[in-house]
């Protein structure tokens, strides 16, 4: 055995592999709650992938198969049901903890300097997991998946002139048919996932690049002891061991629901959906999955079509922009000051109020509320450069704190 | 000492670089264009979007008879003489009330919208994100000076009794009106007219 593992070593960086990144990878000692919704996404990617595969495996892409086969899976296959249900609820969860990863790096600054890169390749993954995320719901082809596939192909349309032609490359056809649910299929299953699983190696390379932030924001390479920070630890043992708990506890959190609510009281899986796709039918009510409702409550702000899928566009690429915006001399909301403080908040209340009125149905009340929220998301971004440079901000220490 | 041959030509290789990049990239985008024309509707896709004949005698006034062509909800709407005297009192509350805007052949640009003054063919669309509207003839039903019209469960759009957008919704243009042409008195051709096919 000891001779298979020489052999093995000298032909590959395993144990040169293992160091530099897990027992010779030193993280900041201080990391809190928020710190693990990076491990929770992985987690979640690698069950997504496999539950996935299960899937297709009993899944027919096509326009009068789709439908029935996904009952096949739920009735006939052996655990279907539960399969299915994992695959559902995962892509739900993985929202959940995406979320949370995103604004544990917005609260404590870990988009600074030298992280923008770092960021700029975790919104490229929100951004292709939202693809991912609508093009998989539109494969069980009921009445939400084919009106979701309706309504987002025609953002297409909103581009003047050539819209229109796009709107028809997309679909593959002159209205959403059978064959635009057959590309969705190959680039839901094919496509989105292996660009996913490309970016988040790149995500993590970047990250071991620069190193983690912590909630302090403060930079532990800045004292070393041995060419050791003395504020960090070993990855290995101590966080793969924290992250181990955590998982734990998530699991049986993610359990619970998996088992006793996968519908989620229709906000992971929509009644309207168990109704076959009808193109002469549109539902009474329709809305996107929750993780997309604050966007479609700033495109229904809008009274205006091109407008609103422009505004809708740029609350995502607000996000990108992100690293550049804040001009604070602090990273970690602990230092930041008040105006900084007020800001977070009131964009925190602003986000999850769009995301609440994007599920509901429209009314002048919520439409005025939308358009204060809108405004008030916008508002966070564009004056960031203005708050965070005037404002007082608290001594930040040398070393970490806890 | 270094002779003439040994001394690398910097600008030549420059030059090279730049001519294989740019040979490799027109390969790049030449090799795209098959990849990118494959989303296009296949020839049996478009096969199936050929023009259809339909027969409206069985409409009734003031029913609809909704009939699918190209995956699209095709409208025929047989409008009373009441619902047409509605037309122009709602100009005003319009967005494009004289149908400026492209969205008809040249021969529905009129205040009903269509060859013969009782039947409505429209593509029942939502011009907003393409959502069917629902058609509500009732006045009063959808607000209280609701003359009747379509409405738009998505998003709240409304359209009156010719496809025309009311202002202030989400919906930015009228209904679109197909090309379509009376083969005879009852039948009504679909996607094609003495100009051509297509929608």
């Amino acid at each position: 055995m000891q001779r298979l593992l020489a052999w093995f070593y000298a032909r590959y960086p395993w144990q040169e592999f293992m160091n530099n990144h897990l027992s010779g990878y030193y993280a900041p000692r201080n990391f809190n709650f928020w710190y693990y919704f990076g491990s929770f996404s992985l987690l979640v990617l690698v069950s997504q992938i496999f539950t996935g595969i299960w899937l297709t495996m009993e899944y027919i892409p096509v326009s009068d198969g789709a439908f029935a086969s996904v009952q096949h899976i739920m009735r006939d296959v052996r655990f279907g049901w539960l399969i299915r249900f994992m695959h559902t609820t995962g892509a739900s969860a993985f929202f959940v903890v995406v979320y949370l990863h995103m604004y544990r790096g917005l609260i404590y600054g870990s988009y600074q300097k030298p992280r923008e890169l770092l960021w700029l390749v975790g919104m490229l993954i929100y951004l292709v997991l939202l693809l991912e995320a609508f093009t998989g719901y539109v494969l069980p082809w009921g009445q939400m998946s084919f009106w979701a596939a309706e309504v987002i192909t025609s953002f297409a349309s909103a581009i003047p002139y050539i819209g229109k032609g796009i709107m028809v490359w997309l679909r593959g056809d002159y209205s959403v048919s059978g064959v635009t649910l057959h590309r969705f299929f190959a680039l839901h299953v094919i496509f989105f996932p292996l660009l996913i699983v490309g970016i988040v190696f790149v995500h993590l390379v970047s990250l071991h690049k620069v190193g983690s932030n912590n909630p302090d924001g403060i930079e532990i390479k800045d004292h070393k002891k041995d060419g050791i920070p003395v504020d960090g630890i070993p990855f290995h043992p101590y966080y793969t061991v924290k992250d181990i708990l955590g998982i734990v506890v998530f699991l049986f959190v993610f359990c619970t629901i998996l088992f006793f609510a996968p519908k989620f009281g229709g906000l992971f899986l929509e009644p309207e959906n168990y109704i076959p796709a009808n193109p002469l039918q549109t539902p009474e009510h329709i809305t996107p999955a929750w993780y997309m409702t604050p966007f479609y409550a700033i495109l229904r702000a809008i009274p205006n079509k091109l407008l609103g899928v422009i505004a809708m566009a740029a609350a995502i690429a607000m996000m990108f922009i992100l690293p550049w915006l804040d001009r604070s001399k602090v990273r970690s909301i602990r230092y930041k000051g008040t105006r900084s403080k007020i800001a977070i908040t009131a964009f925190t209340i602003c986000f999850i109020g769009l995301g609440y009125l994007g599920h509901e149905p429209v009314s002048p009340l919520y439409t005025f509320l939308a358009r204060l929220f809108t405004a008030g998301y916008f508002a966070f971004f564009i004056f960031m450069p203005f708050y965070t440079a005037t404002e007082k901000t608290h001594p930040v220490p040398e070393r970490l704190t806890e | 000492m270094t002779t003439k041959d040994e001394v690398i030509d910097k600008e030549r290789r420059c030059f090279i670089r730049r001519a294989t990049a740019a040979v490799g990239g027109v390969g790049i985008v030449a090799a795209s264009v098959p990849f990118i024309s494959y989303w296009m509707p296949s020839a049996d896709t478009e096969a199936a979007s050929a023009p259809i004949k339909i027969d409206i005698s069985t409409v009734q006034a003031g029913q609809q008879l909704t009939v699918p062509w190209r995956g699209q909800p095709i409208w025929f709407i047989r409008r009373t003489p009441e619902m047409l005297d509605t037309l122009p009192l709602l100009n005003s509350t319009l967005r494009d009330p004289n149908s400026d805007e492209p969205q008809q052949p040249s021969y529905a640009r009129n205040i009903h919208r269509s060859i013969k003054p009782e039947m409505l063919v429209a593509i029942g669309i939502c011009t907003h994100l393409g959502c069917v509207p629902t058609y509500r003839p009732d006045k009063g039903s959808i607000s209280p000076a609701w003359l009747g019209g379509f409405y738009c469960p998505c998003h709240g759009s409304m359209y009156d009794l010719a496809g025309r957008v009311y202002s202030g919704v989400p919906a930015p243009l009228n209904l679109r009106i197909p090309r379509h042409m009376y083969v005879s008195e009852t039948e009504i051709m679909i996607g094609q007219d003495s100009e051509g096919e297509g929608e």
